[in-house]
């Protein structure tokens, strides 16, 4: 669920006779770095070089997730190559346009890195082997069908002759390609790479200090800058008082940004940002600075019980079903506001000239950075430039361009000169793209054997896409909105049969801009089923994993998950004293997840998590290592958030600055994680957010058990929570 | 100018005493493995040795400094081979984006020099840096498998 740039096609000048190549276009484009070595192509993924090396084209961008190293392995399963060989390049995403979008998608969002590309990938992988095995034959004179290929050797069976991918390589680029479609792909049972925990291909660098992530882009004649845009969302610049700061030690400009920002402009960024704390600026700061988390509360609660024709799920008769009820339960939760405060603050390079824009930045889009480069600059997509450096975190947040475009926006005043914008961490927690506020009313009707037999849910609230894409909302209705509640699908449908439904938005727009944040809507959206479906469970008196089971019959995979959490975790036998469960499911990004926790709170409300059991069915598993990785760290970052987090809003603006008012966990509050993988085979289901969406309500329902109280707003620090 | 030495090597650098020396390593000497995460000594993503000692770099004025061994994450490996606890971050693959290692790695290499088999309670009260990516379970295991190396 994410924004997808609009690309106007029709700005770039493509040759009728574009034959899947760039040069037809009558301009050069770079082809990546394997092809500057002088090394032709196989297809748009794959090159093997003489010396064996298999270079791997990669466009998802790769922020920590491991899905550089998951799609590297499906395509060298498919091509039978050396796994030792494989390394990678990044594609300028301008190659994406001039071949007719060969490469699909770049934005690496909503989980989709994988299982929205195995399939292309994998028949990349398939046909340049099949062209590597067709150049030995043709050399050999044998049919290619006598031959085999394995671990980059291919051999001819009836004579033994053998010969390596490097040998071929140049002649199989002359191999007519085979049609991608006609190839059959392996079976993921036979999978020799793919499948496997192998160790990932990018982190040797990590540690030495050598990888070089977008905020390390050092040019010849660089400039920095510090930026500030007005605190409040929508806000203008009025003035700003140059003369002050001109005279400071490195500065070289001051500039109005966009009529949003001003930015300083110096030799080192430390200089650049001493001067802009030094600068007086005024601003217009609109009417979003009446706004306080008060009245946006107030703007949702009204929304609570107003009228509304948004649904997401619909089923039965749910007022004769509440008004035919033995007994009711009603709640209203609520979910503030998150920073996705990546590690690496945002940052770009930029550098204009009346001939060429240049950008070197760290995204989740390199094609959405691209075209941001296009409209800051004014200059066509031929002449703009992207280079995609590592980042250091995303979250969402790097689906956004905004500092892109602000640095394009600098570089412009300044042509010829490359500008490093740099935000300081201030800067990323003010404007930021939040996860969106939300509060949400839920009821229950149950039957005299307390049976559930309706379901309401009201969802109040800011919708991301009416913001970001607005293009994208249905008859003015949000449909990520209802993550996770879905009538059916496989992106993320409600695991409970309850036979009476209605589940509803009324769309609450404060001013902030909202923004995709790891999870996205499916964490408040299984904070409000699974902590509630708990408070049902013990308002009967009944177990809340039994309660659950009998309403997940028609959702056997759901179920299978939640049931592989439980038995995982021990689910019903004995826990030391004080030490106390809490259980939650919930299906997104095409994958199942279900999380216990274990936890005891001692009387003034220090709470220990003391092990965490996560299962994940994603179907089919490529990298098991990494999807460990992905659940154990999903924990730390949605419990970060609800904790600790919760972005407040005071005259219009986010009150917190730091991490000094916006923690995050540290070691001595990470839980004990265990990593349940159930994949189930015959879907691909994504693993960087789903384990967040259960993170939250498992531990909100092991505190209700060990306490009695149940918190209903986060975050749990304004409950008298804490950690070590 | 004022006087840095940083992995062995003496740097003589333009900046005002009151420059953090986070600054002065990654703008002036031009050393940008080690990290801007908050600028108030929170996060810990841009720690580095001062005399054995690990400090927040952003928070530390270069001239306090001045006339100490600063040890950053391009000198922890020694002649090409990795300290134990690169190593072990490596065997244990503990990176994620990344970007916090630095960090982290010389928060840890500087527990292990004072404490060479720190408990769980050691880690937790001594390494205090932050990751978004969450990768402290096997920050975890990978600091005791370098205590038992």
């Amino acid at each position: 669920m994410n924004y997808v740039p609009k690309i106007d096609r029709r700005s770039f000048v493509v040759g009728t006779a574009a034959a899947g190549a760039g040069f037809s276009l009558g301009m050069v484009l770079p082809m990546g770095q394997a092809h500057a070595q002088g090394t032709p192509e196989l297809n748009a993924w794959v090159v093997v070089r003489p010396d064996d090396t298999v270079v791997v084209r990669f466009v998802r961008s790769e922020m920590g997730q491991g899905n550089l190293t998951g799609l590297c392995q499906l395509v060298a399963e498919e091509l039978e190559c050396d796994w030792s060989k494989v390394t990678w390049e990044y594609v300028d995403p301008r190659q994406n346009i001039v071949r007719k979008r060969i490469y699909g998608a770049f934005n690496a969002t909503g989980s989709r890195s994988i299982r929205e590309s195995h399939d292309y990938v994998r028949r990349g992988g398939a046909a340049a082997r099949h062209m590597l095995i067709e150049a030995a034959a043709k050399n050999w004179n044998v049919p290619a069908a006598e031959c085999t290929a394995a671990n980059s050797v291919i051999t001819h069976r009836a004579s033994g002759r053998k010969t390596t991918y490097g040998q071929v390589a140049l002649a199989a680029t002359k191999v007519t390609p085979p049609d991608p479609k006609s190839l059959k792909l392996k079976d993921p049972k036979d999978w020799k790479i793919a499948g496997k925990p192998i160790k990932r291909l990018d982190t040797l660098p990590k540690l030495t200090g050598a990888q070089k992530y977008s905020v390390d882009t050092q040019l010849p004649g660089m400039l920095n800058a510090a930026i500030k845009a007005c605190p409040v969302r929508g806000g203008k610049v009025v003035s700003f008082d140059a003369s002050k700061v001109k005279g400071m030690k490195g500065v070289k400009n001051v500039l109005n940004v966009g009529g949003t920002a001003v930015a300083v402009v110096a030799d080192t960024w430390w200089h650049a940002k001493t001067a802009l704390d030094a600068l007086p600026v005024v601003w217009d700061e609109g009417p979003g600075a009446k706004a306080s988390s008060a009245t946006i509360a107030a703007m949702l609660k009204e929304g609570l019980e107003a009228e509304t024709n948004l649904i997401g799920n619909q089923r039965g008769d749910i007022n004769a079903a509440l008004s035919g009820a033995a007994k009711k339960v009603e709640a209203v939760y609520s979910y503030p506001y998150q920073n996705h405060a990546c590690m690496e603050p945002l940052n770009a390079t930029a550098r204009y000239t009346a001939d060429k824009c240049e950008v070197w930045t760290s995204t989740q889009n390199a094609e959405a950075v691209l075209a941001a480069t296009r409209e800051a600059s004014g200059l066509p997509f031929e002449k703009c430039e992207v280079t995609v450096v590592s980042a250091g975190g995303g979250f969402g947040r790097r689906a956004r361009t905004d500092y892109v475009t602000q640095a394009v926006q600098i570089a412009k005043q300044m042509p010829g000169v490359p500008i490093k914008l740099l935000w300081s961490r201030e800067e990323d927690m003010t404007q930021g793209t939040y996860h969106p506020i939300t509060m949400c009313k839920l009821t229950a009707a149950l039957d005299a054997n307390n049976n559930m037999t309706g379901l309401r849910v009201r969802i109040s609230g800011q919708s991301i896409l009416a913001t970001l894409a607005p293009a994208r909302l249905v008859k003015g209705r949000d449909p990520a909105t209802f993550q996770g509640m879905y009538p059916g699908g496989a992106e993320g449908a409600l695991g409970y049969d309850i036979p009476n439904i209605l589940i509803d938005h009324a769309m609450r727009n404060p001013h902030l801009t909202p923004g995709f944040w790891r999870g996205v809507n499916n964490n408040q959206n299984a904070i409000y089923l699974e902590c509630f479906i708990d408070e049902v469970a013990h308002a009967v008196g009944q177990d809340p994993l039994e309660f659950r089971r009998k309403m997940m019959g028609k959702h056997p995979k759901h179920l299978a998950v939640l049931n592989a959490a439980a038995e995982k975790a021990g689910w019903g036998k004995p826990l030391p004293k004080g030490v106390f469960r809490g259980i939650a499911q919930q299906m997104g990004y095409g994958s199942y997840v279900a999380a216990v926790a274990e936890v005891s709170v001692s009387s003034d409300g220090l709470l220990t998590i003391h092990r965490i059991v996560g299962a994940t069915d994603c179907g089919h598993a490529v990298n098991p290592a990494s999807i460990e990785r992905q659940i154990s760290g999903s924990f730390v970052f949605g419990l970060s958030a609800s904790l600790y987090g919760g972005c407040t809003v005071k005259d219009g603006r986010i009150e917190q600055t730091n991490f000094h008012n916006y923690p995050s966990m540290r070691m001595a509050a990470m839980p004990k994680v265990e990593s349940v993988l159930v994949p189930s085979g015959g879907f691909w289901g994504g693993v960087g957010e789903p384990t967040i969406f259960v993170a939250t309500p498992a531990v909100l329902n092991a505190i209700f058990a060990a306490t009695g109280k149940r918190i209903r707003d986060l975050p749990m620090k304004n409950h008298g929570i804490r950690t070590a | 100018m004022i006087s840095l030495m940083i992995n062995g090597q003496t740097h003589n650098v333009d900046v005002e005493p009151d420059t953090p020396l986070l600054w002065a390593i990654r703008e002036n000497v031009g050393l940008t493995g080690t990290k801007y995460g908050c600028g108030v000594a929170q996060c810990g993503n841009c720690t580095v040795h001062v005399d054995g000692v690990a400090m927040r770099s952003c928070s530390l004025p270069v001239s306090a400094a001045v006339g100490k061994k600063i040890t950053t994450i391009e000198g922890l490996a020694v002649n090409g081979t990795l300290h134990k606890v690169q190593k072990a971050w490596l065997d244990h693959e503990v990176p994620q984006c990344g970007y916090c290692q630095s960090g982290m790695i010389m928060a840890v290499a500087a527990l292990l020099a004072e404490k060479p088999k720190p408990t769980d309670a050691d880690i937790n009260n001594t390494i205090t840096n932050i990751c978004r990516c969450g990768t402290f379970q096997q920050v975890r295991a990978a600091i005791h498998a370098a205590a038992n190396a």
